[in-house]
């Protein structure tokens, strides 16, 4: 790549994304989602983009995540040119590149944890994974969840459900965790277990980019981005970061949270 | 993803929904179990009228007279008879593959008894027939070669004139006359039913063909020459030789053949096509079933695909392609329909044997059901799980994992 980089050794680049629009054509009105959006980032960071709803940041986290293409721009994720892709490409980039953690946890219903947590081996078509049982047992352990291999949806709490999707996203090894509003269906006490559980994963290396209209959520993050009217308004590093770990630690101290089995209505996919 | 994989996936799917699956397996159960039931029944008829065709005789050929052509204007068989006793006596002769031949005169007469008179078919042969035709007699003994030769007015009865004429009593050694000609009656054939074309076999007098030349009056002619081969497997062979003697005989040079060599397999072809034309009807009736049990599964499948379109949405956001999806909703609806076409084999054979004891008909499951059944259910499977199937495959994934 060509682009005029800073002079010292950068870090790797995951994600490029330079003058990217997404119109939408509504009978004969056409709707801008985003007008030019630029946006770099690099491995390690931890991203949090914000905005209100019709901001445009769901259009941008559906590019990102190669569920949609933009309709101008140039889209380079992980050194690969993402725009101009076609459904097939795009399938196996989300595959083999990214991870997705939902609002909705987005579990199949009546799968236990760990076949939940295998789908996406299920799905490489380079065949790279041996023992894709394992490999999701392993990523459950990783979470926490080592002992609740065989429970289903229906049996976990919000949060071990959301911690199921976040093992099931980190399953591939992806090069970028994408989480739509992941806390947007718990209650704090969970939340905050999220983020720190989101917190450790990226001390451990992994990318991780979240899309939140919550402020309290973004302090966990490293860098924010907020989004209105389809640009972005402020890119800037968290001042004061919160260590979700320590939040956690202190809310246990005021009030002793009883872990709770019944989850808040979650979004199961009925099969 | 893997075959084993995603046949856990469908069955997996299949049992989520047991009542669903199973009404609508029920559409395929009821298709494939008609059609067998329906091949049974007329594979069972064709089986009877081969068994009833093979009661004529064993490895039998027929020498027809052949037809022949006025002006271009073909006159039909049988128009122009040419045939002969010469003919027969020449092919006993010369013939190496024929085991053997028999001349076969026919005249109706009425023929007068001690009880009455009945009206029935006389036929001149040779003792040869007896062997060709695989008959035995209940009582009495056959003519041989020296009553041909000295034109004996002997005769042999059918079952049924023997019944007619001698009603309880033994007609061996009785005399009865035939078209005004005193005979004695010699033995009485064994009975041997209907023919495959529902004439009663029995009805019958057999005489020597030389008597039935010389002494009998009435329209007397050469009908057709009988003969057998030595085993099945003789029976190409034994026809060049006739065609080639029958030729030879005739001085036909290049002229076309002025008879015609027919063996029993190809009368039973032409006696069982009108069955199997019958059969192919019903099954293809009975496969009316099979189409709207495949609509149900289509319909289903229709509905799975709307009420998980979030289970879509979720595999393609981590990566399944339309072509998993699409390959995921097919193995499915081909699952389903196999196990309901195996059911329906089940079914079916179960019914074309309760059949076959209440309706007595014969019925018989071809060993071909088997594969039909399953071929044709997994058909219906594909053909009618594509579309629904396509459907899903098709789903924009962001609009998939909104859908609630």
């Amino acid at each position: 790549m060509t682009s005029a980089s800073p002079p010292a050794e950068p870090p790797r680049s995951v994600i490029e994304i330079a003058g990217v629009t997404k119109v939408y054509t509504m009978g004969t009105n056409k709707v801008f989602a985003l007008r030019g959006v630029d946006l770099h980032v690099h491995a390690g960071e931890f991203i949090a983009i914000m905005g209100s709803s019709g901001s445009g940041k769901s259009t941008l986290m559906n590019i990102l995540g190669c569920l949609d293409v933009p309709t101008d721009g140039r889209y380079v994720l992980d050194g690969v040119r993402v725009d101009g892709l076609d459904r097939n490409a795009l399938a196996d980039l989300r595959n083999q590149k990214l991870g997705f953690v939902f609002q909705g946890f987005n579990l199949l219903a009546r799968t236990s944890a760990v076949e939940n947590v295998e789908l996406p081996l299920l799905y490489d078509r380079q065949h790279r994974w041996e023992n894709p049982r394992a490999l999701a047992a392993a990523a459950l352990g990783k979470v926490g969840l080592g002992e609740r291999l065989d429970h289903q949806p229906s049996e976990l709490s919000g949060g071990q459900q959301q911690r199921v999707a976040i093992a099931r996203a980190l399953v591939t090894q992806p090069t970028l965790l994408l989480a739509d509003e992941p806390t947007g269906n718990l209650d704090s006490h969970m939340t905050v277990e999220v983020m720190a559980l989101f917190q450790e994963l990226n001390e451990q290396g992994i990318t991780i980019l979240i899309v939140t209209h919550e402020p309290d959520v973004a302090k966990y993050a490293k860098r924010v981005v907020e989004v209105r009217d389809g640009r972005i308004l402020r890119d800037h590093p968290v001042e004061d970061r919160h260590n979700a770990a320590d939040d956690l630690r202190a809310l246990g101290e005021d009030d002793p949270v009883v872990e709770v089995e019944q989850a808040p209505p979650a979004q199961v996919a009925q099969t | 993803m893997k075959q084993r994989t995603l046949l856990k996936l469908a069955w997996q799917s299949i049992l989520k929904n047991k009542m669903r699956t199973l009404l609508t397996m029920l559409g395929i159960v009821i298709g494939v179990g008609a059609v067998i039931v329906m091949v049974a029944v007329g594979h069972g008829a064709q089986s009877q009228i081969e068994a009833s065709i093979s009661s004529l005789g064993t490895n039998l050929i027929i020498v027809s007279p052949g037809s022949s052509a006025q002006g271009g204007v073909s006159q039909g068989a049988g128009t122009f008879n040419r045939l002969s006793i010469a003919d027969a006596e020449e092919l006993k002769r010369d013939g190496t593959t024929l085991a053997a031949v028999s001349p076969v005169i026919t005249t109706r007469l009425v023929v007068i008894g001690p009880a009455g008179n009945w009206r029935t078919s006389i036929n001149g042969v040779s003792p040869d027939y007896f062997t060709i035709r695989d008959w035995t007699v209940t009582s009495g003994d056959i003519f041989t070669d020296v009553d041909v030769k000295s034109a004996r007015k002997i005769a042999v009865l059918g079952a049924t004139v023997a019944k007619n004429l001698f009603p309880g009593v033994e007609a061996v050694g009785a005399q009865i006359q035939i078209g005004h000609v005193p005979f004695t009656v010699s033995a009485v054939l064994a009975a041997k039913g209907q023919s495959a074309t529902g004439a009663d076999q029995d009805d019958v007098i057999l005489m020597p063909y030389t008597t039935a030349q010389n002494r009998l009056s009435g329209n007397v002619r050469l009908g057709q020459i009988l003969v057998s081969s030595f085993s099945p497997n003789d029976i190409p062979a034994a026809q060049s030789e006739i065609t080639a003697i029958m030729r030879e005989a005739h001085r036909l040079g290049d002229n076309a053949d002025d008879f015609t060599v027919r063996n029993q397999t190809e009368i039973a072809k032409a006696a069982t096509s009108t069955t199997s034309v019958m059969s192919g009807l019903l099954a293809a009736i009975a496969s009316v079933s099979l189409v709207v049990g495949g609509i149900g599964i289509m319909n289903i499948m229709l509905v799975s695909v709307t009420e998980r379109t979030r289970e879509i949405g979720i595999r393609m956001a981590i990566g399944a392609r339309g072509s998993d999806v699409l390959t995921q909703f097919l193995v499915e609806s081909v699952v389903m329909s196999i196990l309901g076409g195996i059911v329906g084999l089940m079914v079916g054979f179960g019914g074309s044997l309760i059949l076959a004891h209440f309706t007595g008909w014969s019925t018989a499951v071809p060993a071909s059901a088997v594969l039909i059944a399953v071929g044709f259910s997994a058909g219906v499977g594909v053909f009618f799980g594509y579309y629904p199937a396509r459907k899903a495959a098709a789903l924009n994934p962001i609009e998939a994992l909104r859908y609630e």
